[in-house]
């Protein structure tokens, strides 16, 4: 017992001496803390109280090690709220440096954080520090962590859309975990879906629907079934049709998993609004269970929209009766609501003539000789010369990974000496 | 000709009418729902296609007159051959109607069995003898008379197997074409089409120069062959190099009126203005089978000059009969319709602006109607035009291409963006798969 005080002090004490100096004191730090793990977590409680000794931002490893071991055990709902308090507080003090040491230990954490939160049902109080933490233990922007999706499905439970776009808009490129990355990109199409950015939410989904997958997954169906509404509200079509790359997998099964979502596109493209509120009535069910009932709506009310745009393209005037006539609204008046929001929105160009009740379409009067028009063109090369520069580099990249070399070498060398004695191909791997 | 002469006379006035002047004394319109002259069309054929078309005449007519006189003169004609079953038809549809003279006459037709049967017996005895003694002329000669035989007494399938099976026996080229030529009767008869564009084929592919007759009868049935397949514009090309020599050479399977009529419609439908000129109003030869149909010659004027309200009427006319065609019967709403996009799409073609009122007024057909068919041909963007629906004007549409550049630029910009990122992304999935299996192997 005794042994162990000492042993508690002395581990605090090299805690102090060895954090915030150079590299190497750090690193000998980190040996010694994995050492004692299992003493860590024997005797946490004695270690909790040795925390007040320590200074987050200063001591962040050892302070981590601590932290994590105290929360290992099941924790009563009276702790859980203080233990969630100076969580947050570590996340925003800790040193990102020191924590970069043991992201595992970090991330084990931070996961235990969101737990508790969950558990407390206020999922607001995790955002803030989760948002830290991914900056802090990501190396760069580019980068998908494992706090990703957690972060992000607080976002969604929180209600706080917005903060959640702002990790959206980082382009991730560097993937460690399959479930992360289609997790990230399901919670990050639910968030640009209830932020109204379509086009992003479709990206999201798109990445998520032709992942490389081996074996079917729930998130990918979900995703799918997603894909499709937001296909139609937005772009007012969908092909059922996959890109090529797309896992066979999911080529063959995805549509099985999402039948009443296929038979609703068939429906919107025949274009008769009344049908396809009938077979929304008739599904509504199905729509429920799988919460999607509140986009199915979207795309009634879109497919209004898409009609009145299919008649800017053959008119130039059309009173407002004849609106309500060939779109299936009841009312002129009801037409002109539709009009005037599509004008308000910036989806169609038109002036209302309520005088005689016509409505009068025009061009898109973008005549692409702004100022802000060229900034934008100019924004867009850039974006894509830095695109195209990347690609250039993973290409040259990949072209000198030595797997990659070896797998296409040996392919190569099947192909041209059929009888050739392959005995260095081991060597290659 | 007199009518192309008066017309462009009236050229001036009808600018201003634009085509829509219904009141014009000097061009002959025929009546409206003038009944098919069925005598004078069953005298255009013979043999089996005589009775079919009489049959389908009767089938398809509504004029219980009519029916009657197609009927009757079906069974006239189908007691000059020896088809049995074909005249049990004829006599059931008959239904006694036409009184004594037209019942079953069970005396004739056990007397045609009788014969047939004997003929049959004789037939096979020959066609035996032929085959032990290995001469080759003749057992082509015995498996064609089959073919004639069964052919004549309506047994379609096996006159085209025994037709058919003379092939290994041919010796020459023109006992090739024979056989071809027997094979696509039997399956024009039979309905078989892919058949008959077949064996076209191969009648082509001989290596003798065909008489003139053979190659128009071959264009003929080519030509038949697509317009049932749908393809109109193949069609109305081989209706269009069918010779005149064709004359009534080939009664029966189709008349030299039948090459007008339909080389004529398909070519409205599927050619455009320029063909239309070159192929069918400057083709001498063509002219000649037109001339045998004096309205389609006057609708095909009409429509290229533009006379589009009576080149309708013509069509409007013609339309009962032409449903009454045992070929065309299938494809005259189609070609009607894609004959009426055509001309509402050259009539718009050389405005900026038209007067939709006027329009309807050359279309005979209503405003709100007209609005309806622009709208469904601009929704095709087969007219670059808008409607304005307030002041009834049709205003042409001219895309700023500038604009449409710049549009699509960024949007393939933005697609380029999107695609790149996302193929990265699965690059490094993939990526990341891969270290995950080598990095379980070793």
């Amino acid at each position: 017992m005794n042994q162990n005080t000492n042993h508690v002090e002395s581990l605090v004490f090299q805690t102090k001496r060895l954090s915030g100096t150079t590299p190497e004191d750090l690193n000998c730090l980190h040996s010694l803390l994995k050492q004692s793990e299992e003493i860590l977590r024997s005797e946490s409680t004695r270690f909790a109280s040795s925390l007040a000794d320590l200074d987050p931002s200063k001591h962040s490893l050892g302070y981590l090690y601590i932290l994590e071991a105290c929360t290992a055990g099941t924790i009563s709902k009276e702790l859980a709220n203080e233990l969630v308090l100076s969580v947050a507080r570590f996340i925003n003090e800790c040193d990102a440096e020191q924590i970069r040491l043991a992201p595992e230990k970090f991330i084990s954490l931070c996961k235990r954080f969101k737990d508790q939160v969950m558990q407390l049902e206020s999922p607001m109080r995790g955002v803030a520090p989760l948002l830290t933490a991914i900056r802090k233990v990501q190396s760069s922007p580019e980068q998908l962590t494992t706090l990703h999706p957690d972060f992000l499905l607080l976002c969604l439970l929180a209600k706080c859309y917005k903060t959640g776009l702002c990790i959206l808009e980082d382009d991730v490129f560097e993937v460690d975990q399959p479930k992360d990355f289609f997790l990230y990109c399901y919670y990050g199409g639910m968030i640009c879906i209830g932020q109204k950015r379509y086009r992003k939410a479709l990206e999201l989904l798109h990445n998520v629907v032709t992942a490389p997958m081996s074996s079917m997954n729930a998130i990918a169906v979900e995703a799918y079934k997603k894909y499709i509404l937001v296909s139609l509200i937005h772009l007012g079509q969908f092909s059922t049709s996959f890109p090529k790359y797309t896992s066979s997998v999911a080529q063959r099964g995805l549509k099985n998993f999402s039948q009443p979502y296929i038979d609703l596109m068939n429906c919107y493209g025949n274009g008769k609004i009344s049908e396809l509120e009938a077979f929304v009535e008739e599904n509504r069910d199905k729509f429920e269970h799988d919460h999607n009932l509140g986009l199915v709506k979207q795309v009634v009310s879109s497919m209004y929209k898409r009609n009145i745009q299919r008649l800017t393209q053959t008119y130039l005037t059309l009173s407002l009766q004849d609106i309500a006539n060939t779109v299936q609204l009841n009312s002129p008046k009801e037409a002109e609501l539709h009009v005037l929001q599509m004008i308000q929105d910036g989806e169609i160009y038109a002036t209302i003539n309520q005088k005689d009740g016509m409505v009068r379409f025009l061009e898109d009067p973008e005549q692409y000789k702004t100022c802000e028009m060229i900034e934008r063109i100019d924004s867009s090369i850039q974006k894509i010369m830095t695109l195209s520069k990347k690609l250039t580099a993973i290409d040259e990249h990949i072209s000198c990974d030595p797997q990659y070399l070896g797998k296409a070498g040996r392919e190569r060398q099947r192909l041209e000496f059929d009888d050739f004695d392959s005995v260095p191909q081991k060597f290659n791997m | 000709m007199d009518g192309d002469d008066e017309a462009s006379a009236q050229m001036i006035d009808e600018i201003y009418a634009n085509g829509g002047d219904d009141t014009r004394p000097h061009r002959p319109i025929i009546i409206n729902g003038e009944q098919l002259d069925v005598e004078a069309y069953a005298a255009l054929y013979t043999g089996r296609t005589k009775i079919r078309r009489l049959l389908f005449i009767a089938d398809h007519c509504d004029v219980v007159s009519m029916q009657l006189e197609a009927l009757r003169m079906a069974y006239d004609e189908v007691k000059k051959g020896e088809n049995t079953h074909l005249f049990r038809e004829v006599v059931q549809k008959i239904e006694g109607r036409l009184g004594h003279g037209y019942g079953p006459d069970p005396v004739w037709s056990e007397a045609v069995e009788r014969r047939a049967e004997q003929r049959k017996e004789k037939l096979e005895n020959e066609l035996n003898a032929y085959r032990t003694n290995l001469i080759k002329e003749s057992i082509r000669m015995g498996y064609n008379d089959f073919g004639d035989f069964y052919y004549a007494h309506g047994a379609l399938g096996d006159a085209f197997k025994n037709y058919v099976r003379t092939r290994d026996y041919c010796t020459t080229s023109k006992h090739i074409i024979h056989m071809c030529l027997n094979a696509i009767l039997v399956s024009i008869e039979m309905g078989q089409f892919t058949h008959v564009s077949s064996y076209v084929g191969k009648a082509e592919q001989s290596p003798d120069a065909l008489d003139p007759i053979t190659v128009a009868k071959l264009r003929a049935a080519g030509g038949l062959a697509l317009l049932e397949a749908k393809k109109y514009k193949l069609a109305a090309r081989k209706f269009l190099e069918t010779s005149h020599e064709l004359g009534n050479n080939y009664s029966e399977v189709i008349a030299p009126q039948d090459i007008a009529t339909y080389g004529g419609l398909c070519a409205l439908a599927s050619f455009d203005r320029a063909e239309l000129k070159s192929k069918v109003i400057d083709n001498l030869n063509f002219r000649n089978f037109l001339e045998l149909v004096p309205e389609v010659r006057e609708l095909i004027h009409d429509f290229y000059s533009s006379h589009y309200a009576s080149c309708l009427d013509y069509l409007g006319n013609l339309k009962a009969n032409l449903l009454l065609d045992i070929h065309l019967h299938d494809h005259v709403e189609t070609l009607y319709n894609d004959i009426r996009h055509k001309a509402l799409i050259q009539y718009t073609h050389p405005f900026v602006s038209v007067d939709l009122r006027m329009m309807a007024n050359a279309f005979k057909t209503s405003v709100p109607g007209l609005e309806k068919e622009l709208e469904a041909l601009i929704t095709d963007n087969q007219i670059q035009a808008r409607i304005d629906s307030h002041n009834k004007i049709l205003y042409a549409r001219h895309a700023d291409q500038r604009n449409a550049t710049f549009q699509r630029a960024l949007q393939t910009g933005s697609e380029f963006d999107r695609d790149v990122r996302s193929m990265l992304l699965r690059a490094s999935l993939i990526k990341h798969d891969y270290n995950l299996k080598s990095s379980r192997k070793f």
